[in-house]
């Protein structure tokens, strides 16, 4: 364990390496270009680590779903209009169980937009694609998280066979600080292995797969879909992931994900040292989204905030998960701006006064 | 009467195939699986299909197979190649698929002189979703798209493997079959994927096919129209050979 100054894009590169990743796949895109940058330089020490750069991301995810039929953990990274391009990709990786890894850094939208800031992928990243959004999606909150949780969804991939996301943006990305770089041995970390889809080496002689996304009988597709999607409930408890900072006696609850959850969580602990009852509950998976527990934070509360840099798409994802109770709920929002916990601070006080 | 001779690589179990009477992509299909036979390369083979009339044959043979999305069997390919590079990879695509929604991805192929293989079944129109226009249509054929026929203002028809001439590498072997000259075909289909199998480059074969429900054609009209028609715009033979593989 050593603690380390690395850009978030590098702390990515490091966790992937970290959980046995092997090959990525890519097109340069702004503010995610230094992943590949940084993998590729990592792949000066190390040969066995591969590399495709290709002409769009849409080759870029189907390159990735190709490595990992073969069995090997690969990945791809991506923002905004790659993004888009990109949910071709996954669409098939949702289809046919296959366990991509894409690092998404969220820039401002829509279309090109703006290249650095936004939380205005999380519709496309958990639900993109014309399926039902079988779909694991963590959202960090800071550079030390990239590492960890870089490590964290190769393993989710590959054990759960979903396509898995790390949501975050430019600003994570971009950051450079010091973190904690670890071994997962060291953590007591199982690293998930990795199985191949085709030329299993335990297949049968004369036995051969065909694998397909593509079904003649409506009822063939939607049996499918039934078992993918019980399966996915099955293992929810087990993916869920939230933080829940101070929500037990607050009178104000944040709703808050990604770096805005960090900047709510310092408003959260100046309100705090005032004596005054405020908390956080920040979903880390976005999808599935921790929604007993975010339920349970609700019960007693003067009013709920919901902050995001987009208009309405975690709100609209949180009311949905805690449809029927009866607390007052504020939005705070802005498309692609970042938010300082002083103006957190000044709205909280606000919602405290009325 | 004997068995008709169906290559071993053949998926008895889902035969009869799915492909229209009359179809040259089942013809080239057979053909493959015979040259694959002939190489003893089957358990070494992954065969990946498009979407259109392609993906019909995703389960045709008894060799690892996926299907996947509709231009994308290239980028799939590649990706699979690069993880496992004792794969002989073959990418079964047409002619919407290699010259219109994933052009970009044959070009980048070929120009990045990927170890894979690439068959292209051209039968100058989009025939699973009912007979449109394709890139490779010829000027005053009729299409649901171009009921008067196609008109240059709609682009003039497509040659990949000229193309292909242009920004591959020597090393690359590109060609331009039939499916109705079986030998021929054979050996376009043998040297393809013993160019991949020698690690020497690209590999490309186009072969016109027959599409007779599409064409409106009866089965002697339809060889006809891809023997003597398509063949004066796109015509047979070898536009690249590496030395060794000739």
């Amino acid at each position: 364990m050593t603690k380390e100054f690395l850009m978030g894009n590098e702390a990515i590169v490091r966790g992937a390496i970290a959980a046995g990743a092997k090959m990525m796949t890519g097109y340069p895109i702004t503010p995610t270009t230094e992943i590949m940058e940084y993998w590729v330089k990592a792949g000066e020490q190390r040969p066995e680590l591969k590399f495709s750069q290709s002409e769009d991301e849409m080759a870029a995810g189907f390159a990735m779903l190709g490595a990992c039929l073969a069995g090997v953990k690969a990945f791809s990274a991506t923002a905004g209009p790659g993004n888009i391009l990109m949910q071709d990709a996954f669409s098939m990786a949702e289809n046919m169980r296959i366990p991509t890894v894409s690092f998404i850094n969220q820039r401002g939208g829509p279309s090109t937009g703006t290249v650095i800031y936004s939380q205005q992928e999380l519709n496309l990243t958990c639900f993109g694609g014309n399926g039902e959004g079988l779909r694991i999606v963590y959202a960090t909150a800071n550079v030390q998280e990239l590492y960890d949780y870089a490590i964290k969804a190769f393993n989710t991939a590959w054990k759960y066979h979903f396509p898995t996301f790390v949501l975050a943006d430019g600003y994570q990305g971009k950051t450079q600080t010091m973190i904690e770089v670890y071994e997962p041995q060291e953590k007591q970390l199982e690293i998930v292995a990795s199985q191949p889809f085709l030329f299993h080496p335990q297949r049968e002689k004369g036995k051969f797969q065909h694998l397909r996304n593509t079904y003649n009988q409506e009822e063939e597709l939607a049996e499918l879909l039934e078992n993918h999607c019980r399966y996915f409930e099955e293992v929810k408890p087990e993916i869920v992931e939230y933080e829940d900072f101070h929500t037990l006696d607050a009178k104000v609850v944040v709703f808050a994900f990604g770096i805005v959850a960090a900047a709510a969580k310092q408003a959260i602990e100046n309100l705090r040292q005032e004596g005054k009852k405020v908390g956080l509950f920040r979903p880390i998976t976005l999808n599935p989204f921790p929604k007993e527990s975010a339920l349970t934070v609700t019960a007693n509360k003067k009013a709920l905030l919901i902050i995001e840099s987009a208009l309405g798409q975690f709100e609209r994802l949180v009311k949905a998960n805690l449809y029927g109770i009866d607390t007052k709920i504020i939005p705070f929002q802005k498309p692609a701006l970042g938010f300082t916990p002083e103006e957190i601070v000044e709205k909280i006080n606000e919602i405290l006064k009325k | 009467m004997s068995e008709p001779a169906f290559p071993s690589t053949w998926n008895k179990e889902s035969k009869p195939h799915k492909f229209c009477p009359g179809c040259g992509q089942s013809l080239a299909l057979k053909i493959l699986g015979v040259a694959i036979q002939e190489l003893k390369i089957q358990n070494e083979v992954l065969f990946a299909t498009d979407i259109g009339c392609s993906l019909l044959s995703w389960d045709m043979f008894n060799l690892e197979s996926v299907q996947t999305h509709h231009g994308r069997t290239i980028p799939l390919v590649r990706g699979f190649k690069l993880a496992r590079p004792e794969t002989i990879v073959i990418g079964f695509i047409g002619d919407g698929g290699g010259y219109a929604i994933g052009a970009q991805h044959l070009l980048n192929s070929a120009t990045g002189n990927d170890k894979i293989t690439v068959i292209l079944i051209n039968n100058a129109n989009y025939a699973m979703t009912g007979g449109q226009l394709a890139p490779t249509t010829l000027l005053g054929q009729k299409t649901t798209t171009t009921p008067l026929g196609r008109k240059i203002v709609q682009g003039h028809p497509f040659k990949g493997p000229e193309m292909l001439k242009e920004v591959s590498f020597e090393s690359a072997y590109l060609a331009r079959g039939i499916a109705s000259n079986y030998q021929e075909l054979l050996k376009m289909f043998k040297k393809a994927l013993q160019n991949q199998i020698d690690g020497r480059g690209f590999s490309f074969v186009e072969v016109l096919a027959m599409c007779p429900v599409n064409w409106h054609l009866d089965a002697q009209e339809s060889l006809d129209f891809s023997e003597k028609e398509m063949t004066k715009i796109y015509p047979l033979g070898e536009l690249k050979c590496p030395e060794k593989l000739s």
